[in-house]
C-alpha cells in the first residue's frame, strides 16, 4: 500500500501551519503503511546559505566536529543544527551539492538526506506519529511539503529505504507502488555514473529522474519519460524549490485524491487525509488522471497541465 | 423515525452492526450518517429494505455487498463502491473512484458525477448508470447486466466482455479486445429508457450507442469447451 500526502500552499497565512497540517495528514494515513515515515519540508530561503540535511545512526559521535570538518572541506562558514538523528548543515550559498559530495569523504557513516536551498528531509523507521514527534515536524513552517508512510514490498525497512528521496538540488520524490524493472534500471543508471545506495525500487525511480534532468530534461519531461521507462505501479508526488507535481502510471491502480482551494493544492492517497484541511467542504476535489503530469508553481496562476520548469 | 448516526462520535463497527440488525419488517427504515470523513466500509453488507443517507464523502467499499437497502451518498465515494452488490439501490451524488460496482450481481448503482477506471469490472448482472464519464478498462470481463454512460468512456472499454450490454452517449476513447459496437434495437431503447428514468437522467435513449461482445475470444469457441 503506502500512503502519500502533499500540501502546496498558495496562501502565505497558512505557512506557519504547514508542518502541523502535513503531520495530521500523514498520521491519518498510518494504516496504509506502518514501517517508516518521512516528510520533506520547503522552508524559508536564506540567500546567504544552502542546506545539507544529514542523518546518522549514532548522531552523538557522528555530528561531533562535523561542522568544522565540513567548513575545512568547503572553505567557508558552516553551522550544524541537530534535530534528533538528523542535522541541518548550513553551508555557504550554492555549496550544498559540493557539501554532499564532501560528506562521503569526511564522514562516510553520515547519510545525506537532502541538499538544496530550502528543502529539508526527515525520515526514520517507525509510525508517522512517532517519526513526526521526534523531529517536531508540527512546529515547522514552510511553503510546501510532502510526506510518506511506507509499507515495504521491494526492499528492507531502513532509514535509507524510507521516503521522500532526494532527486536533485531542492528536489524530492515520494512513491506509492512498486517498480518491477528496478534491478535492470539500477545497473543501467550505475553504468551512467549515478550514485545509488540501496536495493530500494523507489531510489531507482528517483535516480532515474535525476539522470534524466542531468541530461537536460525538465522535471516535467523527466516525469513524462518515466511513464515509458518505468515498469510497474506508481503514484509519484514530487517537490521542487518552487513547485509541486503529481503523476500516476497508466494503469493507475494506486489511489489518489486531490483538492484545490484559493489557499492550497493538496494530495492524499485517500480523501481521509484531506478532511481536516481548512475549507475542504468547498474545495474542488478530484482524482488525477492516469499518465498525466500535473504541476503547480508559486510564480504563476495554477495550471494542472503545465509542464514542470 | 429517522435514526441519526455520527461517525465522528461513534465507531464504524457499531454503525454497521446496527444496520445489520435491521430485519425485513423493521420500523427503523430511515437512517442518516453524518461526518463520514472518508471512512472505509460505510454501510456494507446491508440486507433489509432500509434507506441510508450518508452526508459527506466516503472511502473504500461504501455499500459493498448491498442487498435490498437504498444507500444514498451526498458526496463522493472512494474505490470499490457497491462492490458485489446483490440488489437494492446505491446513489452517489458526486464522483466515484476506481472499480465502482465491481462484480455486482444485481441492483442499481447510480453515479451522478464521473466514475474513474474499471467501473463495472466483472459485473455479473448489476445495472450501473453514470451521469458523467467513466475511466479506462471499464466493464473489463463484464458478464451480465447493463452499464450506461451518459458522458464519455476511457480506453479499452469492455475488454474481454461476455454478455453485458454497454450504452455510451459520448465518445469511446478505445474499445478493448473483442468489444464491438452493436445495433441499437427497440428492446435496447426500452431497457435504456427504463434505466435512465430510474437513475434520474434526462438523456435520450436514442442518443446512445450500444457496445458488446463480438464473441471471438477463446471462451466463445465450442472446441475449447470441456
Amino acid at each position: 500500500m503506502c500512503g502519500i500526502v502533499g500540501l502546496f500552499l498558495k496562501d502565505k497565512a497558512l505557512e506557519p501551519q504547514l508542518g502541523a497540517l502535513l503531520t495530521d495528514m500523514l498520521i491519518t494515513m498510518t494504516d496504509r503503511g506502518p514501517d517508516s515515515a518521512g516528510i520533506a519540508i520547503y522552508g524559508a530561503e536564506d540567500t546567504s546559505a544552502s542546506k545539507l540535511t544529514v542523518q546518522a545512526e549514532d548522531p552523538d559521535t557522528a555530528f561531533d566536529g562535523l561542522a568544522d570538518k565540513m567548513a575545512a572541506a568547503l572553505g567557508g562558514k558552516v553551522t550544524l543544527t541537530r534535530n534528533d538523528t538528523h542535522a541541518v548543515l548550513q553551508v555557504p550559498a550554492g555549496k550544498a551539492e559540493e557539501a554532499r559530495t564532501a560528506l562521503r569523504e569526511i564522514a562516510p557513516e553520515v547519510r545525506a538526506m537532502s541538499f538544496g536551498d530550502t528543502l529539508e528531509i526527515y525520515k526514520e523507521v517507525g509510525l508517522p506519529k512517532d517519526v513526526a514527534a521526534r523531529f517536531d515536524i508540527a512546529k515547522m513552517s514552510g511553503t510546501h511539503g510532502i510526506g510518506h508512510t511506507r509499507m515495504a514490498t521491494e526492499s528492507a525497512v531502513t532509514t535509507l529505504g524510507a521516503h521522500p528521496f532526494n532527486t536533485g538540488s531542492d528536489q524530492c520524490l515520494v512513491h506509492n507502488g512498486s517498480l518491477s524493472n528496478h534491478n535492470s534500471l539500477r545497473r543501467k543508471l550505475q553504468r551512467e555514473g549515478i550514485h545509488i545506495e540501496t536495493q530500494n525500487d523507489t531510489e531507482v525511480g528517483a535516480a532515474y529522474l535525476t539522470w534524466k534532468m542531468q541530461n537536460g530534461a525538465t522535471l516535467g519531461e523527466a516525469l513524462e519519460a518515466s511513464l515509458e521507462d518505468l515498469d510497474g505501479f506508481f503514484n509519484f508526488v514530487v517537490g521542487t524549490k518552487d513547485g509541486f507535481g503529481v503523476v500516476r502510471d497508466p494503469i493507475a491502480c494506486k489511489p489518489a485524491v486531490m483538492a484545490e482551494t484559493d489557499q492550497y493544492v493538496a494530495f492524499g492517497s485517500e480523501y481521509r487525509a484531506l478532511v481536516n484541511l481548512p475549507g475542504i467542504e468547498t474545495a474542488r476535489v478530484w482524482e488525477p488522471e492516469p499518465a498525466t503530469v500535473y504541476f503547480w508553481t508559486h510564480d504563476q496562476a495554477p495550471n494542472p497541465k503545465k509542464k514542470a520548469a | 423515525m429517522m435514526q441519526t448516526y455520527d461517525l465522528q462520535a461513534n465507531s464504524l463497527r457499531e454503525l454497521n452492526a446496527a444496520l445489520h440488525a435491521q430485519a425485513n419488517d423493521t420500523n427503523q427504515t430511515s437512517w442518516e450518517i453524518v461526518n463520514p470523513r472518508g471512512s472505509h466500509a460505510v454501510a456494507v453488507g446491508l440486507d433489509a429494505p432500509i434507506e441510508v443517507s450518508v452526508k459527506g464523502s466516503t472511502g473504500y467499499y461504501t455499500a459493498g455487498m448491498n442487498k435490498q437497502a437504498t444507500v444514498h451518498v451526498h458526496g463522493s465515494a472512494g474505490p470499490g463502491v457497491a462492490e458485489n452488490m446483490m440488489s437494492g439501490t446505491v446513489v452517489i451524488e458526486g464522483d466515484a473512484s476506481q472499480y465502482a460496482g465491481a462484480t455486482g450481481h444485481g441492483g442499481l448503482l447510480v453515479i451522478k458525477g464521473n466514475a474513474s477506471s474499471r467501473c463495472g469490472i466483472s459485473m455479473k448482472g448489476i445495472n450501473i448508470v453514470v451521469h458523467g464519464n467513466v475511466g479506462h478498462m471499464s466493464a473489463f470481463m463484464a458478464q451480465s447486466g447493463n452499464l450506461v454512460v451518459c458522458g464519455d468512456a476511457g480506453d479499452a472499454l469492455g475488454d474481454s466482455i461476455y454478455e453485458a450490454r454497454l450504452f455510451v452517449r459520448g465518445s469511446v476513447k478505445s474499445l478493448g479486445a473483442d468489444c464491438i459496437e452493436k445495433e441499437m434495437r427497440p428492446e435496447h431503447i426500452e431497457i435504456l429508457r427504463d434505466l435512465l428514468n430510474r437513475a434520474g437522467s434526462d438523456a435520450k435513449p436514442e442518443e446512445f450507442k450500444r457496445y458488446g461482445s463480438a464473441r471471438q475470444l477463446y471462451n466463445f469457441k465450442v472446441d475449447n469447451a470441456y
